[in-house]
């Protein structure tokens, strides 16, 4: 089970900012959120959303790992 | 070095009189203080979201370049986090280095990274509602002043 974090707007579309979801890669990790939830698979996929996995930027697809923390980080806007 | 964020308000003038202790070779300390605005009344709250651990480590690593680029002695950063009130204190920047200019740059540096490109996401709550807000074309083109050529 990865644990998956939403931030700034994200949470707002989703309605939740943290749950566990059982998917072997990123990929199908976003399928699965965007089946469940089509408005959060558009804000996740839209411009400038960067995802962190335990916390270190990635880019493409990635394997999750039981207890990976994914990260959905929306454009940062600064303190 | 000390990155930190907190949910609590803080008193600049204390953590200026801790940076500054026994610094007997240091020569220089420059801060920087933010403090949010009402806006006329527009903005009856900030909050700002931070990925904790992540934030503090992406804000270090700024930090550490700083450190090399002006030859600090060195830096203190602390951010709220949360919901803050106009008039409290949102970021608290602090440099030390054996000469002036140095330390007044590095402060200006930071401030300019922290306040565009940080990893905060922020709310602004008004009379009608909340908004998120990303960072002003003017925060950007503040940023480009330190890029190296």
């Amino acid at each position: 089970m990865a644990r998956v974090l939403l931030f700034g707007r994200l949470s707002d579309v989703a309605g939740w900012r943290e749950r566990q979801v059982d998917s072997p890669f990123l990929s199908a990790l976003r399928a699965e959120l965007s089946g469940e939830d089509a408005a959060l698979g558009e804000a996740l996929a839209g411009k400038g959303v960067q995802v962190a996995l335990d916390q270190v930027i990635v880019r493409g697809d990635a394997a999750l790992n039981a207890g990976t923390e994914v990260a959905f980080l929306p454009p940062m806007s600064g303190g | 070095m000390s990155v930190r964020l907190t949910f609590d308000p803080f008193d600049p003038g204390a953590l200026l009189s801790e940076f500054s202790r026994g610094r007997s070779e240091t020569g220089a300390v420059a801060t920087f203080t933010g403090i949010a605005r009402a806006e006329a009344g527009a903005t009856v709250a900030l909050e700002l979201e931070a990925y904790p651990g992540f934030t503090e480590a992406e804000i270090g690593k700024v930090a550490d370049r700083a450190r090399a680029r002006f030859g600090l002695d060195d830096v203190a950063i602390l951010h709220r986090v949360g919901k803050i009130a106009p008039g409290e204190a949102v970021v608290f920047v602090a440099t030390a280095a054996r000469h002036r200019r140095a330390a007044f740059e590095a402060c200006d540096f930071l401030m300019d990274y922290l306040k565009s490109k940080a990893p905060f996401w922020k709310k602004e709550q008004g009379p009608g509602g909340a908004r998120w807000v990303e960072p002003t074309d003017q925060d950007h083109a503040d940023l480009t002043r330190w890029e190296e050529t």
